[in-house]
């Protein structure tokens, strides 16, 4: 009736409206994807929501002869092993980046960024087989040598030094998400303008002291890939599974043994005695979708976030340049 | 903390009557923390890159010392008897992979260039949805491809297996086709568009095609991630101890048996591990050379 808006090119053509139609679909079937992890999930794990509801993230006891089911030494040993990680990964990291972005020469950055991507390239069962015969053994020479130096005086050094336990598993955890602080630190620097730097170094900065500076423009994108690190290190199972040492306690001694959510899944699902361990094991499952979606949102925003305004300030500039 | 310049570093410590020694000192203070800083990232790459390289010194030396013909060709054996191989994993590995590729390459290049074309809110959902996906765990998976098709089927099967490793896939081959249609110059579309093709035909034949080494080269990427990935077979695929039998039964893959042996108690098994990984790890590092040989996008300027 009216006329046709010149500024919106109507689809005329079928084979165009066909493929848009196809393009879609399978952009649905992205969300059907994600909606279907997220509903058999919750098929599984039903019964035990149903009868242990919050109290199973509370509760201690792991028996499934008796049927009960508490989920917190796993929550535990997720937590502290992934936050070891995070101790030792993020200055890593860190560097890493700031190598990458701010001082490596043009010609090493793409074999230094390729060594670096390898490193999380690697199986994560290969990682654990490493751990197992190659880390888990320095580890001990290193708990031996804390314990004859007395310092096992200090709750987190005690108990006897097995080598495999919480600690073992949080430096190999460390080494697979390094890559991940690394690489998404990287984009974040890079993101962030160069005027930042260069008004920095114009001031009379040093490189470190100008590097602050574009630290202090990409935190939140930085605190994003940390937080994007961290999930990876929360769902990580099959080395943390062969280096832990698998017993569901609660020890705040970095040299005890200890289970995770993950770990947990894959050592007892297979063996489950009963319907309610599958469902109780399923449960964990669902807690860890849950904490890993809530994360990687929470990432995704922040790092969302430098990027736009790097982007907005970008345009802008060149809006008065023009 | 923009840190101040030299100059008025002179200036303000002359207002406060502080000596020019003081201001040099000062100067060579943040000239060591510098140096220092700069130190500490060259040693963080160092510190980064030696597990690298203890990791793949021993599983190249260990490995190569069960290296044999017969590894490649022999099913396993039980323990105390010599010559076992993986021939069945590494078969069930590549099936499993295959399987994941027929459903994980289409929808996810599809999704891919549904992202890069579309500008709507649904676009912006599916991408973040797309980016949490990635983030999932790949064990959680498998309790979802448990509840979808082991439950029903009531058997664990190359087909549950192939279906994990596919949902594994998915979002990495969108993500990364997306991000290689976008980096396409827009004139070529409109290039495209003025010589009066239809805009589907621009969009295949000269947008994605120029794209098409960025998109194999994600492709590639993503095969050989879901080719190591143990935890979301473990109650999907299961294992096998022998050939597989047909897609609706257990089938054994290189991970897992890997895991299997490695956690057991005889060496000859941890020998086999290794032996397993050395073959698992030259496959991800041929593949993961190979796709950046061949497929760097003409237009990534990173």
């Amino acid at each position: 009736m009216s006329q046709p808006m010149h500024h919106q090119p109507r689809i005329v053509n079928r084979g165009d409206r066909l493929f848009r139609a196809i393009l879609i679909f399978f952009g649905l079937a992205v969300l059907a994807v994600a909606l279907l992890i997220f509903v058999e999930l919750w098929g599984v794990a039903r019964p035990s929501v149903e009868r242990f509801g919050l109290r199973f993230l509370v509760e201690t006891r792991w028996d499934p002869v008796q049927e009960q089911f508490g989920a917190l030494p796993f929550i535990y040993g997720t937590l502290v092993s992934s936050f070891i990680a995070i101790l030792l990964a993020v200055p890593l990291g860190l560097g890493v980046a700031f190598f990458l972005s701010e001082l490596a020469p043009r010609w090493l950055r793409q074999p230094v960024s390729f060594l670096v991507e390898l490193l999380a390239a690697i199986p994560s069962v290969v990682y654990g087989l490493w751990g197992l015969f190659v880390l888990v053994p320095i580890v001990r020479r290193f708990e031996l040598a804390v314990l004859q130096a007395g310092l096992d005086v200090l709750p987190i050094f005690s108990g006897a030094p097995y080598g495999i336990g919480m600690l073992s598993a949080g430096v190999v955890l460390a080494i697979m998400i390094v890559p991940t602080v690394a690489a998404v630190s990287r984009d974040v620097f890079r993101a962030v303008p160069n005027s930042q730097r260069e008004a920095a170094l114009a001031l009379g900065a040093t490189r470190w002291e100008a590097m602050k500076v574009v630290f202090d423009y990409g935190r939140p994108g930085i605190v994003g890939a940390v937080v994007l690190a961290w999930g990876r290190a929360l769902g990580e199972t099959m080395a943390v599974n062969m280096v832990i040492g698998n017993q569901p306690v609660i020890s705040p001694s970095l040299f005890s043994p200890a289970h995770t959510m993950a770990s947990v899944i894959a050592s007892e699902f297979n063996e489950a005695v009963g319907a309610m361990h599958v469902a109780a094991l399923a449960e964990i499952g669902l807690v860890l979708f849950g904490l890993t979606f809530v994360l990687s949102a929470v990432a995704r925003i922040l790092v969302l976030r430098v990027e736009h305004r790097a982007r907005g300030r970008q345009s802008a500039a060149e809006g008065v340049g023009a | 903390m923009v840190s101040e310049s030299v100059a008025t570093t002179h200036l303000r410590a002359r207002r406060l009557g502080l000596s020019a020694r003081r201001v040099e000192d000062q100067i060579r203070r943040r000239r060591m923390v510098d140096r220092f800083m700069r130190g500490l990232m060259l040693a963080s790459v160092v510190i980064v890159l030696i597990p690298l390289f203890s990791l793949l010194v021993y599983v190249g030396q260990s490995g190569l010392r069960g290296l044999s013909l017969s590894f490649f060709t022999n099913l396993p054996k039980p323990v105390g008897m010599a010559g076992g191989g993986m021939a069945n994993a590494i078969v069930g590995s590549m099936i499993l992979v295959g399987l994941a590729a027929l459903a994980g390459v289409p929808v996810g290049v599809l999704a891919g260039m549904f992202l890069a074309r579309s500008t709507s809110r649904l676009a912006d959902t599916v991408r973040f949805v797309a980016q949490v996906l990635n983030g999932i765990p790949s064990i959680v998976v498998g309790l979802a491809v448990y509840g979808l098709l082991v439950l029903p089927m009531q058997t664990y099967s190359a087909w549950a297996g192939g279906m994990a490793l596919a949902i594994i896939m998915i979002p990495l081959v969108t993500l990364n086709t997306e991000e290689m249609v976008r980096m396409v110059p827009r004139d070529l579309n409109e290039a495209a568009l003025a010589l009066g093709i239809p805009a589907w035909l621009a969009t295949l034949r000269v947008v994605v095609r120029a794209a098409l080494p960025g998109i194999l080269t994600g492709i590639m990427l993503a095969l050989a991630r879901v080719a190591g990935e143990t935890a979301p077979l473990l109650f999907t695929a299961l294992n096998n101890a022998f050939w597989h039998q047909g897609l609706s039964n257990p089938i054994a893959s290189l991970p897992v048996t890997i895991y299997t042996y490695a956690v057991s108690p005889y060496p000859e098994w941890h020998q086999q591990a290794w032996t397993g990984a050395l073959v698992l790890v030259g496959m991800v590092l041929v593949t993961n050379v190979l796709a950046r040989v061949l497929g760097r996008s003409r237009y990534d300027r990173r």
